[in-house]
């Protein structure tokens, strides 16, 4: 509850200062506090109508949003947890901090990045700078004035790639026109809570039919700090458009906080195309789960290459609706458990219309008691008639203490659809091994390549620094176990 | 310990090998110096590839009794990838898959163990700066080997084995033998699967390899069509887990005109 005597007053001035602050390219954005107000905000642990406010007040954002932020914290705390998936009795949701101004946020000394993380920075070779921007470690990594250039020109085009506070202040109607339809709060208990206490994430819109070339990076806009537990994205595709779309990191970041829960929400219009690439490598105490879904229209495509290595556990299905004819969608997903981690990903897609086509290709490794199981569900309405389908999923078990599950539904209601379903677990072949062992190569590195081989289909689909990354990353990993 | 120049390439003595705990190999000695090219005989079951898997180093092969040499040094102290990075190349009979790794990324990582001291790691940031190799050496020398097997060069970015033909297969552990140039070289039925046309490639290009560097050749057939190519200087027959008699190329147009049976009788009461 806010009291009306604390209630921060919104000025004409100040919300034009805020804006014009928001216009500013390349300049960090400050959520336009005075001094006066400082003393009034306090960061608090736990969650309550009286924290969802105060973000609300911080951003100065419309009423509609406030509105909607409240509601959806209702919705939060009469939902259950979830009964299904992963573990989730560790959370201790009254230890979090839900929110802190960007200004405020403390940075992790460099003591407190684990041991293991620091290693696997040194072995990447990433530079100094850049091993403390990943570890939430001092000031911010000065990526701005690199990628300033890239967003001017993509402004002159008309692509709008901002921070969803940006949106809405900026472009609020095109924001509130699609901004929580295609997820609801009330989706799930996670999509309610980000609903709630949302911050930071992108706002893209590509208009017709531009096509961007680059791969938009969301380290092009975001900065250590705004590397946020609840962040919130929309990405919209005009009619024949096409974006691909990259965030995450292959190298480990380390984050204090222990809940991450984001949302995205992507709209792929007519003959649009949308490829979102994400690889998350979350440091082993944080708890991933996050809503992600995507619209696709008539003739559009939607794309999901989803890689989870990090995180102590992940609960991720990206989604793709097949609204109208000809649409097509793809979820590519690589999922990495070592000790004590369990990724439970999959993907989630639904023929709401004939002739649609789906593929979706999950490649799991699991090693030293890491656990990954393949949640999927592929469901084909009624009237959804001349739909194809194909699904692979496949596992490898490095070792006897690993485990991975399947757990796929499918639920066809329409006629004339095929739908291939295809699942393997298998473990590192011994032929296969000594095949390799016999042309001079060590156990070691026979292994590595083998895994190499097994995710190849998937990592030809990343950006080729990604590609790379990836490789060197899934390297390391198995020296951990093997060598 | 450096290799003996002056040892024979290849001692096997009083070798015993179990698989699956039961004895395959019951007491086999062969000798087999460089430049040599030898061909084991016998029946399906008696234990030829058994002999070459041994040697080679697979981890499901006990060797419960003997000894084998490799120019001198204890074999069996070694792991297969070291022995293979001494010079010892088995050519498998049926050659398995390993999808997502492509011909041309095996066959550096396998001539860089072979000829630079072990695979390079992507990690490592000094990559091959020291060991003296050489990307666009290794890629002449893979497209002349190919070109010279009459292979496809399209094969190289196919992944190893992945959906080849069996005539595809063998034509790939030919051009390791032509790209690792191995000092021992054992053939585990190269022959079988393959048309009168590709076994002609295959068989002279095996051929001239051997004789280019010398190599110590190990056939194992049973069948003789390899043998027209690659041309025997020995010929050892195994049955029941031994070598019952060597001799010269002779005796195996003796088994292929005579058979087995007539072998069994007349060499097995001998031994």
């Amino acid at each position: 509850m806010i009291h009306e005597n604390e209630k921060i007053k919104r000025t004409p001035d100040l919300v034009a200062e805020t804006a014009a602050k928001a216009n500013e390219i390349g300049k960090e954005y400050k959520f336009g506090f005075h001094d006066s107000e400082q003393h009034l905000f306090r960061t608090k642990k736990g969650l309550s109508k009286e924290v969802v406010a105060e973000i609300s007040e911080q951003k100065k954002e419309p009423q509609w949003m406030r509105d909607f932020r409240l509601k959806a914290l209702d919705i939060y705390f009469q939902k259950p947890m979830p009964n299904w998936g992963g573990d989730l009795t560790g959370i201790d949701f009254d230890n979090i901090t839900y929110y802190l101004r960007p200004t405020d946020k403390q940075y992790s000394n460099w003591d407190m990045v684990p041991e293991d993380i620091k290693k696997t920075y040194e072995k990447l070779g990433i530079p100094e700078e850049e091993r403390k921007f990943l570890g939430g470690v001092g000031a911010q990594y000065d990526s701005e004035v690199v990628y300033h250039n890239i967003r001017k020109d993509l402004e002159d085009k008309g692509v709008l790639f901002l921070s969803p506070e940006e949106g809405i202040l900026q472009h609020g109607d095109l924001f509130r026109e699609h901004f929580g339809k295609i997820i609801p709060p009330a989706d799930n208990k996670f999509a309610a809570l980000n609903s709630a206490v949302w911050s930071g994430g992108s706002f893209i819109y590509v208009p017709k039919g531009l096509k961007v070339d680059i791969p938009l990076q969301a380290y092009f806009r975001i900065n250590a700090r705004d590397m946020g537990q609840f962040e919130r994205t929309l990405i919209i595709v005009d009619e024949g458009a096409s974006v691909h779309y990259v965030e995450g990191c292959s190298a480990p970041v380390y984050s204090s906080d222990s809940l991450h829960s984001a949302v995205v929400e992507i709209v792929v219009k007519k003959g649009g195309r949308c490829q979102y690439t994400t690889i998350q490598n979350w440091s082993n105490n944080v708890y991933n789960l996050v809503t992600k879904r995507a619209m696709a229209y008539a003739d559009a495509t939607m794309i999901w290459v989803d890689g989870n290595i990090g995180s102590k556990l992940t609960m991720k299905y990206p989604a793709i609706y097949l609204m109208e004819p000809g649409a097509r969608g793809e979820v590519l997903s690589i999922a990495f458990a070592g000790k004590g981690q369990h990724q439970d990903a999959g993907a989630k897609i639904v023929h709401c219309a004939p002739n649609t086509n789906s593929v979706i290709t999950s490649k799991s490794i699991s090693k030293q008691g890491g656990r990954t199981s393949y949640r999927g569900l592929m469901k084909v309405l009624d009237g959804a008639e001349n739909c194809k389908s194909h699904v692979v999923c496949d596992a490898l078990l490095l070792d006897e203490k690993s485990r991975s599950d399947t757990y796929p539904y499918i639920e066809v209601d329409a006629e004339k659809v095929t739908i291939e379903h295809e699942a393997s677990v298998s473990k590192v072949s011994e032929e296969q091994l000594f095949y390799l062992q016999s042309r001079g190569i060590g156990e070691a590195d026979a292994t590595k390549m083998i895994v190499a081989g097994f995710i190849e289909p998937l990592v030809k689909e990343l950006p080729m620094e990604y590609a790379v990354e990836m490789n060197r990353l899934i390297e390391l990993e198995l020296e951990g176990s093997v060598g | 310990m450096s290799a003996n120049a002056k040892a024979p390439l290849l001692q096997v003595i009083d070798l015993h090998v179990t698989v699956a705990e039961k004895p395959v190999l019951k007491g086999v000695n062969l000798t087999l110096n460089a430049g040599e090219v030898h061909v084991v005989l016998g029946q399906n079951g008696t234990g030829k590839s058994t002999l070459a898997y041994a040697i080679a180093g697979h981890p499901n092969y006990k060797i419960t009794q003997g000894k084998v040499l490799f120019e001198g040094e204890d074999l069996l102290d070694m792991e297969a990838d070291e022995r293979a990075r001494r010079g010892i190349f088995l050519a498998f009979q049926h050659p398995i898959a390993v999808p997502g790794v492509s011909v041309a990324n095996f066959l550096r990582a396998a001539y860089q163990a072979r000829f630079h001291g072990g695979v390079v790691k992507a990690t490592d940031k000094s990559a091959g700066k020291d060991s003296g190799f050489s990307v666009m050496e290794f890629q002449k020398k893979l497209v002349a080997a190919m070109k010279e097997l009459k292979m496809d060069p399209a094969l190289a970015m196919r992944y190893l084995n992945d959906g080849f033909s069996g005539g595809e297969k063998k034509q790939m552990e030919i051009l390791q033998l032509a790209m690792l140039q191995p000092k021992l070289a054992m053939l585990d039925e190269t022959d079988s699967g393959l048309d009168v046309d590709k076994l002609a490639t295959v068989g002279t290009s095996a051929a001239a390899l051997a004789a280019k560097h010398n190599m110590g050749i190990l056939i194992i057939t049973h069948y003789k069509r390899m043998l027209n190519y690659v041309k025997p200087s020995n010929a050892h027959l195994l049955m029941d887990g031994k070598v019952v008699v060597s001799a010269g190329p002779e005796l195996a147009d003796e088994i292929d005109e005579k058979g087995y049976e007539h072998a069994r009788k007349k060499y097995m009461a001998a031994s």
